[in-house]
């Protein structure tokens, strides 16, 4: 059967990490391939590179540093943050990246969703949803979290796989940062809603969290940064946990 | 010369990033003249079936590919470069593989599809070693007498296969960290040693 992922996420402005890393001997902190290479080594499933940079004149040094993993790094990596054409879409894939991730694009105009997954396969598109909870349910919200849209995150989602998405990145707002775990509420909904996999991002503060969402919450990945970025936890650390609580995962 | 097909669909730089990573020779090709002037060629095949086989026979490739194999030159597919093998695919029923290998591909009928993510390689014998690969596939092949790993989702399928000249990845080797790159590097050294 299939292993439950462990993804790292690394911010990338203008084709260098910028989040801080402790990583002892490194000779340049931000450098995203010799960081990718640490997370490989420590058995990272993925990476995902979520790209901060301002303006889109600026997107060059992104490409460069999309070539540049793909030339090092052999696990699949997900390029997101921005990506709102088809253009753009297929620049970053061509460039070497598996995957990508849209949010705000997708929700402004589903059918780019449908019109990347028909030309490009729907392995390589993610969509990225950010919910945060409303009434008896949650509220999609775009543009990095800042600006709620009245669309049902449920539905949503459900939309977003029946028009062509291979995976939902799902961020749940109420309790990314907090360290006080993943919404499991919102995660047994999605699952429910869903035949497509779903990686759990938002809440990655404890080891028991992260067990949680993939086993009472069902997900199919987490996603973390900090705890990985300021060395809390190597991915090792974590799957050394989740095999213990008897989680298959790839060593 | 080893070549690495490309037949104008999909991505095919990270099986080239992997090979160069390994520090093995490899160029693209991507008409029929280079396809007949290569030693050996990798086939990483995406996309779906039909299309697949559509756009071969579009550049003249189909019978070109087919003839390298059937002349005993090494071959290694991945992915839908293992499906192409079998007689065909549930995927696109009136296309036909190269029925060099007996069986058709069928869809999973259980679990989340497509089956993406690292599942676990069993080696049927003492060839290939174990590992998780990653894997990204709606259809598969259940059995083969020329199988060489499985794979278990939803029940057992069809990881690798070996005959004579042929060898193919259901999974993607570039892919797989470590352990894809350490296969690539068995295959290539298995051509050296004929």
């Amino acid at each position: 059967m299939l292993a439950k992922r462990i993804i790292p996420c690394l911010d990338v402005r203008d084709g260098r990490v910028v989040k801080g890393t402790n990583f002892v001997n490194i000779r340049d902190a931000g450098d995203p391939v010799e960081l990718g290479k640490r997370y490989d080594e420590q058995n990272a499933d993925e990476l995902v590179f979520l790209d901060i940079t301002a303006s889109y004149e600026e997107r060059g040094t992104t490409i460069k540093m999309v070539r540049e993993v793909a030339k090092q790094i052999f696990i699949p990596f997900t390029v997101g943050g921005g990506i709102g054409s088809i253009d753009a879409i297929e620049k970053i894939l061509k460039s070497g990246a598996d995957k990508v991730s849209i949010n705000t694009a997708a929700v402004q105009n589903p059918t780019i969703i449908k019109e990347s997954s028909e030309r490009f396969g729907s392995q390589c598109i993610v969509v990225a949803v950010d919910a945060k909870r409303s009434g008896d349910g949650w509220e999609v919200y775009t543009h990095g979290g800042r600006r709620p849209t009245g669309i049902d995150a449920l539905r949503w989602m459900r939309k977003a796989q029946d028009l062509g998405a291979g995976e939902i990145l799902l961020t749940s707002m109420d309790f990314d940062g907090t360290k006080a775990g993943y919404d499991i509420e919102l995660h047994q909904a999605t699952d429910k809603m869903l035949s497509i996999p779903v990686i759990a991002s938002g809440g990655a503060g404890t080891l028991e969290s992260i067990a949680e969402v993939l086993t009472k919450g069902r997900a199919d990945a987490a996603l973390a940064a900090s705890i990985f970025h300021y060395g809390t936890y190597t991915v090792n650390d974590v799957k050394d946990y989740l095999e213990k609580q008897g989680v298959e995962v790839r060593r | 010369m080893m070549g690495i097909l490309d037949y104008g669909a999909g991505n095919l730089a990270s099986v080239k990033n992997a090979m160069d990573f390994l520090g093995y020779d490899t160029e693209l090709v991507s008409d029929t003249r280079s396809l007949e002037a290569s030693d050996c060629i990798i086939f990483p095949g995406v996309g779906s079936f039909g299309s697949m086989v559509d756009t071969l026979k579009e550049r003249d490739m189909y019978n070109a590919l087919h003839d390298h194999i059937m002349d005993g030159k090494p071959f290694l597919g991945i992915c839908l470069g293992l499906q192409v093998l079998f007689e065909g695919s549930e995927e696109s029923p009136g296309h036909k593989g190269f029925s060099i290998l007996k069986g058709k591909a069928t869809k999973f009928t259980e679990g989340k599809v497509p089956q993406i993510g690292w599942n676990k390689i069993e080696p049927k014998d003492g060839m290939m070693a174990s590992g998780w690969a990653y894997y990204v596939n709606s259809y598969r092949i259940k059995s083969s007498e020329h199988v060489l790993a499985t794979t278990d989702y939803y029940g057992e399928f069809v990881a690798a296969i070996k005959k004579d000249n042929i060898t193919a990845f259901q999974f993607h080797p570039e892919k797989s960290g470590r352990y894809g790159l350490t296969l690539l590097g068995w295959w290539y050294d298995c051509l050296q040693k004929g």
